[in-house]
């Protein structure tokens, strides 16, 4: 949001919102990030939607990547969602990873999550887009 | 106009206690954006009152833990809070993964605590070049204390002490033999030695060999530097902590020392943004201006040499416009 120039690093929260404690892709998707040059505020696991927001708004983040494989993304994805408009802080792009049936995944990006990453995605895939979602909210 | 109404808009709002505010011009003075230097220059007379403590010492001792634990005590002690946690950037691809946060444990709608995460962005020392002014910043922005966490600190990185008023090294059991206490460095800044993870086997000796070298006598300051022991897993010893760090800020008041030390960071502030401006500007027209090209090409064709090039810039209208 800030980006005054094009050095600025790209600002990126990533965190694992509800009961979960299966972490290792979140942090596979953070080393890929870091390698690519992004500074990413690694908030780890068992947070709650509105921990999530509130690291974001203080830590002025350009872009939100949220892992999940406990099955509540329908739960926990739309609130994080809810809690951004209402902080007036909805232009910052949310992308999802982690097991998402397709069905869901389809109800959650007309919900507004702007990208869903399912098993088999490449870090370059991952790299490539965040990067992209973070320049469009630019 | 009013001096009031002259204040640039995010200044105002930073006084009155807008985060949002706040977060954005942290990223502004990150990044080096030009708008800053007149939010800067508004909210400058409104700093200095606010006690600024360092958290440093070597990577994995348990900083952030600490941090943790010292925000749940000030928030006891109804004291509002402003975190700087910084975190080193990678040299290869610029990059950095932020991971002081995740022990971080407070409620989400606590109003008294602001924290933020920070790259070092390449500096050297043990924090980020913008951390001193986020730190001011939040002084702005009403918090009653700052904490800054540095990176995991070598023997040399004590660029803390030019921002802490008091500044706390973090050591752990095993970490050395007493010689280690005497070296230079890390060990020579501590305004408080706090040996942490206290509930491991060793603690007692750290402990002992941190209190033989206080013992040898107090530092050039006057203030000799207090021991304490911590545990965050089997939470301990923080409100001793606490209480080490406020006994060193009330010494600052009490022998004058807070003017002097405070008249030495200014001063070490101001030479370090004339050296980056003047290096800025030297390096620019050493590439441009074709007179001092001129001087370059001497030294590479070995007519003079580096230094006596140094002393023609010096002597000469290099400097001036």
């Amino acid at each position: 949001m800030n980006r005054t120039s094009k050095a600025a690093p790209i600002r990126v929260l990533i965190a694992k919102p509800g009961l979960d404690g299966h972490d290792r892709g979140a942090k596979v998707v953070a080393r890929a990030l870091r390698d690519a040059g992004f500074e990413v505020i690694y908030a780890g696991l068992r947070q709650t939607p509105e921990e999530i927001v509130r690291a974001a708004l203080e830590e002025d983040v350009d872009l939100i990547g949220l892992s999940i494989l406990s099955g509540a993304h329908m739960a926990l994805f739309p609130k994080v969602l809810a809690l951004l408009k209402k902080e007036k802080a909805g232009d910052i792009p949310v992308f999802a990873g982690g097991i998402i049936p397709d069905e869901d995944a389809r109800r959650l990006k007309k919900a507004g999550i702007r990208a869903i990453f399912g098993p088999g995605t490449t870090l370059q895939e991952i790299v490539t887009t965040a990067q992209r979602l973070a320049r469009s909210a630019a | 106009m009013t001096r009031a109404a002259r204040m640039p808009p995010a200044a105002r709002a930073i006084l009155d206690g807008d985060r949002r505010a706040l977060a954005r011009v942290i990223s502004q003075v990150e990044n080096r954006d030009p708008k800053v230097a007149a939010i800067s220059r508004a909210l400058y007379p409104k700093t200095g009152g606010t006690p600024i403590i360092g958290i440093t010492g070597p990577l994995g001792v348990g900083k952030s833990s600490l941090i943790n634990l010292i925000v749940a005590r000030l928030r006891e002690l109804d004291r509002s809070v402003g975190v700087v946690a910084v975190d080193p950037s990678s040299p290869f691809s610029g990059g950095s993964v932020l991971g002081d946060r995740i022990r971080f444990e407070r409620r989400a709608d606590d109003a008294g605590v602001f924290f933020r995460s920070m790259a070092s962005r390449g500096e050297a020392g043990g924090v980020a070049a913008a951390t001193r002014e986020v730190a001011r910043l939040m002084d702005a922005a009403g918090f009653d204390v700052v904490l800054v966490e540095t990176v995991g600190s070598g023997q040399v990185d004590i660029a803390i002490r030019d921002i802490a008023s008091t500044s706390v090294v973090v050591l752990v059991p095993h970490l050395g033999d007493e010689v280690q206490t005497l070296k230079a460095g890390l060990f020579e800044i501590a305004d408080v030695f706090c040996v942490n993870k206290a509930d491991l086997p060793g603690a007692d000796l750290a402990r002992k060999d941190l209190s033989e070298l206080v013992g040898l006598g107090a530092g050039r300051s006057g203030w000799t530097p207090l021991v304490v022991s911590t545990s965050t897993t089997q939470p301990s010893g923080v409100e001793a902590l606490w209480t080490a760090v406020e006994t060193h800020e009330r010494f600052l008041d009490s022998s004058g020392q807070r003017g002097i030390e405070e008249r030495r960071r200014l001063s070490a502030e101001i030479v370090e943004l004339v050296r980056e401006r003047v290096g800025r500007e030297l390096s620019v027209r050493l590439d441009r201006d074709p007179d001092l090209r001129k001087v370059v090409d001497d030294v590479v064709s070995r007519k003079i040499d580096p230094r006596e090039a140094a002393e023609r810039l010096e002597r000469g209208s290099a400097f001036r416009r």
